[in-house]
C-alpha cells in the first residue's frame, strides 16, 4: 500500500513537471514542433476576426469556391487571390512573397503545425498577383524525353 | 464440403510472391501519382492505356466467372452448384483487382472520396460506382447463403440477384464505350451485349485455370464429366464471342464513314491488326475451338491450353479495342485531310510503359492473393457427389 | 477598314448591345413630353401615365437592361452568370493564315500553358490545316473547346466536374475532377487535355494542376470582367468575333445572320457555341 502510494506520488509529480515546465519559460523552447509564426499586414483588415478565421476559413473557401466556379460569382468577399495578395503581400514581413514554401509563409506555418496537408497550391498560384514568377522555375517545355 | 489439407509452405510461397508483385504494383501507382502520368506511355491522344486493358479484363472476367455459380443456383445444374463458392470468391477477387488498377490510375486517386460522394447520373461511370460496390455486397451475401448451412435455402434467390446484377454490371462496362458519340470504334449499341458474351468466355477460361490450379495444389482430381461439360461450354462462349465481334465489324464496314477506321483495325494498323487477327481471332478464338472440339475428346491439358489462349486473346482484343480505338484520329472535317500541332489526322502514338505494366500485374496479383487466401481459410473447394452428375441433373 | 468594323467585336459605341434599347426608352419619353403639351390632358393623368410608362420601360425591359448590363460589361460583385446570355465565337477562316499562330500564343500566355506540342502537353487551342481531298481547297482554322449546348463531356463526367455554366461556357471544376479522362474520350473535338506533370507558375486567374483535365475556358476570367478572350483580342486579322448569341442585336448575332457559317461535326447535333465561316 505504501509502495503504491509512493509510486502514485512520483507519477503525478513527474507528469506535472512535464506539463507545467514549458509554461514556466517566457518563450516556447525551440524544439521539434514548429509553432506558427504569422506576420500579418496590419494596415488592412482581414475579412473577419482571427478566432473566426482560424475555425472557419476552410469552410468559407470551400463554400465560395463552388459558387465562384459553378455560378460565376466574382469579386466576392472570399477569394483565394484576395487572401494571398494581403497575407503574402509587401506588408506581410517575413511572410511576404508566397503563402507556401517556408515555415514563415502564411498558410504553410499553421498547416505545418497542425499537420494538415495543403492541396490548394498544386493548382492555385501561391504568390500574390503583383509578384512576377521567377523564370527559372517554369517547367521545361516539351514532354517525355 | 470436406476440409482439404493444403501444403502450407506452398501457400506461403505463393502468398509472398503475389504479395511482392502487388507491392510493386502499388509502388508503381504511387510513382505515377506523384510524378504524374508523364512517366507512362499515355498522352493526350491515348488517355486510356495498358492499365485499362488489365482493369477491364479483370472486371469483365469477374462478372463472367460468376456465371458458373449462376448456372448452378439459377439454372439448377448440380456440378456448377458445387463450384459456386469458388466462382463467387474468384468474382470478388478479380473485381477487387480490376477496381484497384482503375482507381490507382486516376489522375487524382486521393479523390475517390469525391467520386463516392458527388454523382452525375447521366454518366455511366457514376452508375458503375454503385454497380461495382453493389456487386461486392451481393456476391458476399450470395457466398454466405452458400457456405452457411442455415442460409442454404436462400441461395437460389441470392444467386438470381447476383446473376441479374452482374448482367447490369457488364452492361454498364460495355456502355462506357457504347455512349461515346464521336469515335468510330465505339458508340455502338452492340457493345454492352458483346461485353456480356465476352464475359462468359473469359470467366469460364479463368475459372478453368483457377480450378485446375486449386485441384492440383490440393492433390484432387477433377471428375471427367465435369471437365467435359465445362470445356464444351467454353467452346460455345468462344464461338459466340467470335460471332459478335464479326457482326460488330461487318456492320461498321457498311457505313462509309467508318470504313477507314475498319481498314486501320483489320488491315493496315500494324500492331493493332496483328493483335486482332493473330491474337484474338486465331489464338483467342479459332485455336481454342480446335482444341476444345477435338474428335478424341479434349484432354485436361487441351482445355487448359485453350483457356490460356482465350485469356491471352481477351487481352489482345481489349488492347485493340481500347487503345486502337483511341489511336485512330477523330474525323473533325469529313472528306478533308487535316493536320495540326495536336496530332489531328494522325494515328496517335502509344507504347506501353513499365509503370503501367507493373500496375496491371499488381491487379492480377491482388486477385490471385485474395483467391488463395480465401481457398486456404474457407471451404471453397468444390465437392462433387460420387455418382456421375450427368445422370441426375436435378441433384 | 469599314469592312472590318462590320464585325469588330463589341468595341465601338454603335456595337454595345445596350445602346439599342436606350433609344427606345428615350423615344417613349419624348412621346410623353409631347402628350404633356396637348390641351385637355390633365397633368395628374399624364403623370400617372408617365409613371406607368416609365415603369413599363424600366421594369419589363428593365430585366433586359440588367441582362444587357451583364453582357460584355463586368458583372456586379457576387452576381451569378445568367442563362439569358449565351457566349459564342465566330471565326472567319478566310482571314486565317496557315503561318499565323497568334491566337495559340495568346492563349498559352494568358493561361500559363507551356506552349509545348509533345503528345503529353496541354493544348487548349490549335490551328488545324484542312485540305479537301477531292477539290484540293485548303483552309486554316483555330479549334478549341466548342462550348456545346449538349456537351458529351458533361454527360460522361462521373462527378459533375465537367459542367456547363449558365451562360454557355463549358468548364472543368478542378476541385471535383478525379482525372479519369472519360471526358477526353468523349469529346468529338479532342478539346480536352490531361495534365501529365506537376505545374508551377500558374497564372493567378487560371488555376491548373497535375492530374486534372482542362480545356479552353473561353477565358472565363476575362469574360466575367467584361473583356474578350485572349485569342480574340490577339488575332491580327480580326478573324474572331466574340459575343452574346442570345442577343439578336449583338455584333456576332447580326453577323451570323448575314453570312454563311458552319459548325464542326454539325451532324452530332451538339449545338456548339463556336461557328466558322469559310470551311
Amino acid at each position: 500500500m505504501r509502495k503504491a502510494l509512493l509510486a502514485a506520488i512520483v507519477l503525478v509529480a513527474g507528469l506535472s513537471a512535464m506539463l507545467l515546465a514549458p509554461t514556466s519559460s517566457a518563450d516556447p523552447p525551440p524544439g521539434r514542433v514548429p509553432h506558427p509564426a504569422i506576420s500579418v499586414d496590419t494596415t488592412t483588415r482581414s475579412i473577419d476576426s482571427p478566432e473566426v478565421m482560424r475555425r472557419t476559413h476552410m469552410d468559407m473557401l470551400k463554400h465560395q469556391r463552388d459558387r465562384t466556379v459553378h455560378l460565376g460569382e466574382r469579386r466576392v468577399k472570399v477569394t483565394l487571390n484576395g487572401c494571398i495578395d494581403c497575407h503574402a503581400g509587401k506588408g506581410a514581413g517575413a511572410a511576404a512573397g508566397s503563402v507556401t514554401g517556408s515555415a514563415q509563409a502564411f498558410c504553410e506555418s499553421c498547416h505545418r503545425y497542425a499537420a494538415v496537408k495543403l492541396d490548394c497550391f498544386e493548382c492555385h498560384q501561391s504568390r500574390p498577383a503583383s509578384t512576377p514568377a521567377p523564370v527559372s522555375a517554369r517547367p521545361a517545355a516539351g514532354g517525355k524525353p | 464440403m470436406t476440409a482439404v489439407a493444403t501444403n502450407p509452405s506452398r501457400f506461403w510461397l505463393l502468398a509472398a510472391a503475389s504479395g511482392l508483385l502487388l507491392a510493386i504494383g502499388l509502388a508503381s501507382a504511387h510513382h505515377m501519382e506523384t510524378a504524374g502520368h508523364i512517366v507512362t506511355g499515355m498522352n493526350n491522344h491515348v488517355v486510356w492505356g495498358l492499365p485499362h486493358v488489365f482493369a477491364i479484363f479483370l472486371i469483365v472476367s469477374a462478372s463472367g466467372v460468376l456465371n458458373i455459380a449462376s448456372i448452378g443456383s439459377v439454372f439448377g445444374k448440380a456440378p456448377y452448384k458445387a463450384r459456386a463458392p469458388l466462382s463467387g470468391l474468384l468474382s470478388i477477387a478479380m473485381l477487387a483487382g480490376g477496381l484497384m488498377v482503375l482507381m490507382l490510375d486516376l489522375g487524382r486517386p486521393e479523390r475517390v472520396i469525391v467520386a463516392a460522394t458527388h454523382y452525375n447520373f447521366t454518366s455511366v461511370f457514376a452508375w458503375n460506382v454503385f454497380l461495382y460496390s453493389g456487386m461486392f455486397a451481393i456476391v458476399a451475401i450470395y457466398l454466405w447463403t452458400l457456405l452457411e448451412k442455415r442460409m442454404n435455402p436462400w441461395s437460389k434467390a441470392a444467386g438470381l440477384a447476383a446473376f441479374v446484377w452482374r448482367l447490369l454490371l457488364t452492361t454498364g462496362t460495355g456502355a462506357i464505350f457504347a455512349f461515346l458519340v464521336a469515335r468510330e470504334g465505339y458508340g455502338s449499341a452492340l457493345l454492352p451485349v458483346l461485353f456480356i458474351v465476352l464475359s462468359f468466355g473469359w470467366g469460364m477460361a479463368v475459372f478453368l485455370l483457377a480450378q485446375a490450379a486449386v485441384y492440383r495444389w490440393n492433390a484432387r482430381q477433377l471428375p471427367e464429366a465435369v471437365h467435359r461439360r465445362m470445356s464444351r461450354l467454353l467452346g460455345v462462349f468462344v464461338a459466340a464471342s467470335l460471332y459478335l465481334v464479326a457482326v460488330h465489324h461487318l456492320t461498321n464496314l457498311y457505313f462509309a464513314r467508318n470504313v477507314a477506321f475498319e481498314r486501320f483495325i483489320l488491315l493496315d494498323g500494324g500492331v493493332y491488326t496483328g493483335l486482332f487477327w493473330l491474337g484474338f481471332v486465331l489464338a483467342g478464338g479459332l485455336l481454342p475451338l480446335v482444341l476444345l472440339y477435338r474428335r478424341d475428346m479434349a484432354k485436361p491439358r487441351h482445355t487448359l491450353l485453350a483457356s490460356l489462349l482465350v485469356v491471352a486473346g481477351g487481352f489482345c482484343l481489349l488492347y485493340v479495342f481500347i487503345i486502337g480505338g483511341q489511336a485512330w484520329p477523330l474525323d473533325l472535317f469529313p472528306g478533308a485531310t487535316i493536320s495540326s500541332s495536336f496530332l489531328d489526322g494522325k494515328i496517335a502514338p502509344y507504347a506501353p510503359s513499365l509503370p503501367e505494366l507493373l500496375l496491371g500485374l499488381g491487379g492480377l496479383a491482388a486477385a490471385f492473393l485474395i483467391t488463395i487466401i480465401g481457398v486456404r481459410v474457407l471451404e471453397f473447394m468444390p465437392h462433387d457427389p460420387a455418382r456421375d452428375p450427368d445422370a441426375d441433373p436435378a441433384a | 477598314m469599314s469592312d472590318r468594323e462590320h464585325h469588330t467585336p463589341l468595341d465601338g459605341p454603335s456595337a454595345t448591345p445596350g445602346s439599342t434599347r436606350l433609344p427606345a426608352a428615350a423615344a417613349q419619353l419624348q412621346a410623353l413630353a409631347r402628350e404633356a403639351h396637348r390641351p385637355g390632358v390633365s397633368r395628374r393623368a399624364l403623370l400617372g401615365a408617365g409613371v406607368a410608362a416609365m415603369a413599363g420601360v424600366m421594369l419589363a425591359p428593365g430585366i433586359r437592361l440588367i441582362e444587357i448590363a451583364g453582357a460584355q460589361v463586368e458583372r456586379k460583385p457576387g452576381e451569378a452568370a445568367s442563362s439569358a446570355v449565351r457566349w459564342g465565337l465566330l471565326i472567319d477562316t478566310t482571314r486565317c493564315s496557315p503561318d499565323c499562330n497568334d491566337c495559340v500564343t495568346a492563349c498559352n500566355t494568358e493561361n500559363g500553358l507551356s506552349g509545348g506540342t509533345a503528345p503529353t502537353d496541354s493544348q487548349w487551342i490549335r490551328k488545324i490545316e484542312i485540305r479537301d481531298q477531292r477539290t484540293g481547297r485548303t483552309a486554316s482554322a483555330p479549334v478549341m473547346c466548342q462550348h456545346c449546348a449538349n456537351p458529351p463531356c458533361v454527360d460522361v463526367c462521373p462527378t459533375g466536374a465537367s459542367f456547363k455554366r449558365a451562360d454557355g461556357i463549358v468548364l472543368v471544376d478542378r476541385h471535383s475532377c478525379i482525372g479519369c479522362r472519360y471526358c477526353v474520350m468523349a469529346c468529338p473535338y479532342k478539346a480536352r487535355s490531361f495534365v501529365h506533370e506537376p505545374v508551377t507558375d500558374q497564372k493567378p486567374d487560371v488555376p491548373r494542376g497535375k492530374g486534372c483535365v482542362e480545356s479552353c475556358t473561353m477565358c472565363v476570367h476575362r469574360v466575367d470582367d467584361g473583356r474578350k478572350p485572349a485569342c480574340v483580342e490577339a488575332c491580327p486579322e480580326g478573324a474572331m468575333l466574340f459575343g452574346d448569341l442570345n442577343d439578336p442585336d449583338s455584333a456576332i448575332s447580326r453577323r451570323v445572320r448575314e453570312i454563311s457559317t458552319t459548325r464542326i461535326r454539325e451532324d452530332l447535333r451538339l449545338d456548339t457555341g463556336v461557328r466558322y465561316h469559310g470551311i
